[in-house]
């Protein structure tokens, strides 16, 4: 029979090559559907490659997908961190989106008449506000109720892109934009600048990065960060010790939900200046993905992020020259989701094989 | 008996068990022999291999090396299926039985093929009730398993056996949930077993128990087999020496000097959601200098103490005073007041084990000035914190990574110094030492040695001032330290009488409340 | 409103509406039960369903009768249920984040392979679903297809099982105390798995009824998070199957009732409501559910905790 042994001390070498073996293993098992598809799996591969990483542009498309990805795998690394299984971070996503445009848009006209410098802190406030109210209520629901964050979370998804669905019909949609359901445009000012020119890379990218480089620094210095680790690793030697559980897990409801707003916001700001019901293409599941390929630390969502996007804008890229559909993108990203979590879990225990338990008459 | 007419009617023969998990050897090439219709008593302390042992027996775990036979036919490993069918039982320590099912439902699992598209209830219920009868054991069977007191859902764990044809019982520390007289109960029990031709492993720790009720006693020390022989021979203190391979001089108590009132409860009450009282009108006084016991079955009630006394909660009725001061409801409130709290799961409150050492050294004071400077962590003062007290406190297990070392990683015992060692050092800056210490069940699960280590130190931090409350389940242990002793049962609580006033009967029927009923057909 | 209301509940085509969008639910909710009971949180559910429709759809369009296509999806359903029950029962991972892996997982799976077999198709292909069982003699029922019939079937058959069988009583016992299991000679890991390959089973087959009763071809989004509601409406029924068909029926009312209020325009009150609002109170209805029944849940003990044999 098989069973698991803890190891005393988890391995440290596991733990940083658990993340290449998951994703080698996964190319592996991928270049199965690759060769289903008829598709010559060597240079689908390199397509992947370089679609994702191959060329200036490739990267500056990759970073671009990448700078979401960042701040929604953040809002998942924190909320995970704490045992707040936050799945809702394509709705706070949406909404964050929603309040930007609400504040920052033209509206018909030239918008708000506020200066600038006082407008664009006000619009990222709105966003992230707003998704930390929204993540707030299926939190508490959890710590005075006891009802599972996961299914909450989740079903809000669903409530708030119709609610966006129904703000860009009605009272936010964008009268020139000739009956296509798209929100007002953001005001040029508020509008974030591109890093690279001709390319569709954004300063928030440096946003994402400053935003991961503060969150490691909280969890790894602070005491707020000490509390957010300890209650979500052990929340009853927590309260015991004198720590405000409920309120620290009210900090990383408001916490993981204003990253995930901020990442609306972003994409708004940076790369559409709208609000569309497609501009999320599932950023806010993938990030709980690049939460744990990430193992919940902050600097390793950046990477982590980048990987994904690569694979997301290689996918692209790959399945116009080769006949595999974008799918595929997907399956890697979920294969090495799961394989990244046995590759973990070997970290810390082995495998022992043992003789018995053979089956009594 | 001849040794020929000994073997031939041994029931049980273990050779040459041995088991390791990692670098520990839990068992250590150990042979032994249960003979038909006898007692044979497993003791050893805490960490010995005893349950270890039984589990390989039962299946639960496979044996590296070594054979069983049970009944004449060798016992398949790791398979508690066979060692059912080969007529052994166990009786877990830890009672495997699902509170949401009917005793019925529990025995019944297991004893129908899975694909058996119905279930014999009615003869199962018949069944169960003429085992019960048999054996002394009476049961509702369709009683849920929430419902029963510990002796009662004992009684079903040994009902399961039974009702499978078991002819070897296991019973893994079967006293150390229950009272003096539900002990006694289980003895009776043990004594017809006998008589109705089974053979009985008793597992315990306490010598009184063992030389009472077996023939034979295995007595097992860091794994090996150390001894086996006739309780008739045997003498508590010959015992005591196998058990621990060195003779232990148990924590001197010197005669208490009581000082003032540290920390005071006047009818204290704790009811819970269900309008049941945990705590009811509680008076006790703990008095600077003086170690006070609360003996008692646990949940009548010490869990609503200790977290009073913790700070975690305020009474729903009546008053609770440290110092002569009413402080707030919060566990940073009682540290800062001088407070050291020893939680009575050490694993699972006492310290957050994926955490490194050093933040579990701070867990209580991070976030004051001592070790934190506007919210950020001063890690070089509390890594030296931890380092002095890893000194001071002997705990032993940091690897080479020191301080940083995962505290999951330290052993029990362990990781009680550490616990200790955390709420005795208290705040750096503070001149004294803590005022009042609560320690519930501090040794618990510990190794001799680590139980004399802590009881040396409850008693030190006493003789310096501070007033002990000790929540203890361990009589002996309540006994050695206590200068009064008061007894918890449905929330209620005895007056705190010298330990010289009590007899062993008489805590024992305090525990059951009997004193109470005592006092009422004394006044009628 | 409700007086309209009043008079659509008198009507059949209503409850056959009702009992048609219920039915998924149905299936699906039993086979969320059946995994929680046992111990393990299913949230592969979404994708299995996904996976369900299009293999069973693919079965029919490649030439198979309708039976084999609901087969094929229940085997594919029980194939992803192993896989989940491997990583989160043998290897006991984490069962949330697992079941969300394996949901993307399943219908990013399935949804390549549609591509791949059908790689450019203007409107998706269709195939001939079941017909309705007009030989019935029972109003409302016999405008349903046999899917329905076998749902219904289900759940006093699961619930013999679950509380009258040796083998039930195993699958309670592993999601209550998988010790007490252990320590009567079963083993946990195996009637874990096994229960999670019947559950998930389940959730293939309701995922076949979308594609092969209640639509004719396979969509893109056709599951649409009725997956998650299965999973909110195990709560509300207090892990009991008849319960769940209880929940199921309710939800489907609901579900059916905004559908006639958005048909007939006259609003919610009189008052115009815009189409979204109703397509959102399916979800949260469901979240109104999962908070009314949270206090008083008698949960499985056992669920969500992994169960590690020989663990010191």
């Amino acid at each position: 029979m098989l069973r698991l042994e803890k190891r005393a001390l988890p391995s440290r070498v596991a733990m940083l090559v658990a993340p290449f073996a998951a994703v080698a293993f996964t190319l592996l098992v991928t270049s199965l559907l690759v060769a289903w598809a008829g598709a010559p799996v060597g240079r689908a591969y390199a397509l992947l490659l370089e679609g994702g990483f191959g060329s200036a542009f490739a990267l500056s498309e990759t970073l671009t997908r990448a700078t979401p990805l960042i701040l929604t795998g953040l809002s998942a690394a924190v909320a995970f961190k704490a045992r707040l299984f936050n799945i809702g971070a394509e709705g706070q996503l949406y909404l964050g989106a929603l309040a930007a445009v609400a504040v920052g848009g033209q509206h018909g006209g030239s918008g708000f008449a506020l200066a600038t410098w006082l407008l664009f802190p006000l619009m990222m406030a709105a966003a992230a506000a707003s998704g930390a109210l929204l993540l707030l209520g299926p939190a508490l629901l959890k710590s005075r109720l006891g009802v599972d964050e996961v299914v909450t979370t989740l079903l809000l998804n669903f409530v708030v892109l119709l609610f966006v669905s129904l703000m860009l019909d009605g009272p936010m949609k964008d009268p020139t934009a000739l009956g296509w359901p798209q929100s007002v445009t953001l005001q040029e000012a508020l509008q974030l600048g591109k890093l690279v020119e001709r390319s569709r890379l954004h300063s928030g990218l440096l946003w994402a990065l400053v935003l991961a480089l503060l969150l490691w620094a909280q969890l790894r210095f602070t005491t707020t960060g000490l509390q957010i680790r300890a209650v979500g690793a052990n929340a009853r030697a927590s309260a015991f010790a004198g720590m405000p559980v409920g309120w620290v897990k009210v900090k990383v409801a408001l916490l993981s939900g204003a990253l995930a707003g901020l990442a609306g916001a972003i994409e708004v700001a940076g790369r559409t200046g709208y609000v569309t019901l497609d501009m999320s293409p599932g950023y806010g599941y993938s990030g709980i993905v690049i939460a744990m390929l990430a193992a919940l630390n902050p600097l390793g969502v950046v990477a982590a992020a980048v990987f994904v996007a690569g694979i997301l804008v290689g996918a692209d890229s790959m399945s116009r020259a080769v006949t595999v559909p974008t799918y595929i993108a997907d399956v890697i990203v979920s294969v090495s989701l799961l394989a990244m979590l046995v590759a973990a879990m070997l970290a810390q225990y082995r495998i022992v094989w043992q003789r018995g338990a053979s089956r009594a008459r | 008996m001849t040794p020929a007419a000994a073997e031939a009617s041994a029931v049980l023969s273990l050779r040459g068990i041995t088991k390791r998990f990692g670098s520990l050897l839990a068992n250590d090439s150990i042979s032994l022999e249960l003979g038909r219709g006898e007692v044979l008593a497993l003791l050893g302390e805490n960490g010995a291999g005893k349950s270890t042992l039984v589990s390989i027996l039962f299946g639960h775990y496979v044996a590296d090396e070594g054979e069983i036979e049970a009944f004449g036919e060798p016992l398949p490993p790791g398979n508690p299926k066979a060692a059912l069918a080969a007529g052994i039982g166990m009786v877990h320590q830890h009672f495997t039985l699902a509170d949401n099912l009917s005793v019925l439902d529990n025995v019944l699992l297991g004893t129908e093929p899975l694909w058996q598209p119905f279930s014999r209830r009615a003869d199962a219920r018949r069944r169960l009730v003429e085992t019960g009868k048999r054996f002394g054991l009476g049961v509702a069977p369709d009683a849920l398993i929430a419902s029963l007191s510990v002796g009662e859902r004992q009684r079903v764990e040994i009902l399961k056996a039974l009702f499978r044809g078991a002819r070897i019982l296991i019973l893994d520390e079967p006293t150390a949930v229950l009272t003096p007289q539900e002990s006694e109960s289980l003895f009776a029990t043990l004594q017809q077993l006998v008589v109705e031709g089974l053979s009985v492993i008793f597992i315990s720790h306490k010598l009184d128990e063992v030389l009472r009720v077996s023939r034979r006693i295995a007595v097992l020390r860091a794994g090996r087999l150390v001894a086996t022989l006739p309780a008739a021979e045997a003498d508590k203190a010959r015992l005591a020496e196998l058990m621990v391979g060195r003779a232990v001089a148990p924590a001197r108590r010197r005669a208490a000097t009581p000082g003032e009132d540290t920390c005071v409860l006047q009818g204290a009450s704790v009811t819970n959601g269900d309008g049941r009282k945990l705590l009811d009108a509680v008076n006790l006084e703990l008095r600077a200098g003086e170690v006070v016991a609360i003996a008692g079955v646990s949940g009548n009630g010490q869990e609503a103490l200790a977290d009073i006394l913790c700070g975690l909660r305020a009474p729903d009725a009546g008053r609770v005073r440290l110092g002569g001061r009413v402080l707030p409801a919060s566990p940073q409130a009682w540290i800062a007041a001088g407070v050291a709290r020893i939680p009575e799961d050490r694993h699972a409150v006492g310290v957050v084990g994926d955490l490194p050492l050093w933040e579990n050294a701070v867990l209580e004071r991070f976030a004051t000035p001592a070790f934190a400077t506007l919210g950020v962590v001063r890690r070089r003062a509390a890594q030296a914190h931890a380092r002095n007290l890893i000194e001071r406190y002997d705990v032993r297990g940091t690897g080479a990574r020191g301080v940083e070392t995962p505290t999951r990683a330290l052993s029990g015992g362990n990781m009680q110094k550490l616990i200790l060692g955390r709420a005795l050092m208290g705040d750096p800056n503070a001149a004294a030492g803590p005022r009042l210490i609560v320690a519930n069940q501090p040794t618990w699960g510990l190794d001799i040695g680590a139980v004399a280590y802590v009881h040396q130190q409850l008693l030190d931090a006493c003789a310096a001032g501070a007033a002990v409350l000790l929540i203890s389940e361990d009589l002996d242990e309540i006994f050695a330290l206590a200068d009064r002793i008061a007894v918890i049962h449905h929330g209620r609580l005895t007056e705190a009488r010298p330990t010289a006033q009590w007899t062993l009967s008489a805590i024992g029927l305090a525990m059951t409340g009997g004193m109470r009923r005592e006092a009422s057909h004394a006044a009628a | 409103m409700l007086a309209e209301s009043l008079d659509l509940l008198t009507t059949i085509p209503f409850w056959i509406a009702v009992l048609r969008i219920a039915t998924p639910l149905i299936l699906g909710t039993l086979g969320v039960l059946l995994c929680e009971r046992a111990g393990v949180l299913n949230l592969g559910i979404e994708g299995i369903m996904v996976a369900g429709a299009f293999a069973g759809w693919l079965t029919v369009y490649q030439g198979g009768g309708l039976w084999l296509g609901v087969a094929v999806a229940a085997a594919v359903g029980a194939l992803i249920g192993l896989l989940h029950g491997v990583l989160t029962v043998t290897l006991a991972l984490s069962q949330h984040v697992t079941g969300l892996g394996i949901t993307l997982f399943a219908a990013s799976l399935a949804s390549y392979a549609y591509r791949v077999s059908f790689p450019k198709v203007s409107s998706p292909p269709t195939i001939q679903p079941f017909a309705e069982m007009a030989w019935l003699p029972i109003p409302v029922l016999d405008a349903q297809t046999p899917l329905t019939l076998l749902a219904l079937l289900l759940v006093p058959v699961i619930g013999y099982l679950l509380y009258r069988t040796p083998l039930g009583l195993a699958v309670r016992m592993v999601g209550e105390n998988p010790a007490a299991a252990e320590g009567q000679g079963l083993s946990v890991a195996r009637v874990r798995i096994g229960a999670i390959m019947a559950g998930s089973s389940l959730m293939g087959v309701a995922g076949a009824f979308l594609t092969l009763a209640a639509f004719n071809a396979f969509y893109f989004n056709m599951v649409n998070g009725r997956g998650w509601v299965c999973v909110a409406l195990v709560v509300f029924a207090s892990w009991r199957p008849g319960k769940a068909l209880l929940g199921a029926l309710l939800f489907g009312l609901f579900d059916a009732l905004q559908l006639r209020l958005q048909q007939s325009g006259s609003g919610l009150f009189g008052v115009s409501v815009p189409y979204q609002v109703y397509l959102m109170l399916p979800y949260l209805l469901s979240i109104v559910a999962l908070v009314l029944m949270a206090r008083r849940a008698a949960y499985p003990q056992a669920l969500m905790k992994p169960y590690r044999k020989g663990e010191r």
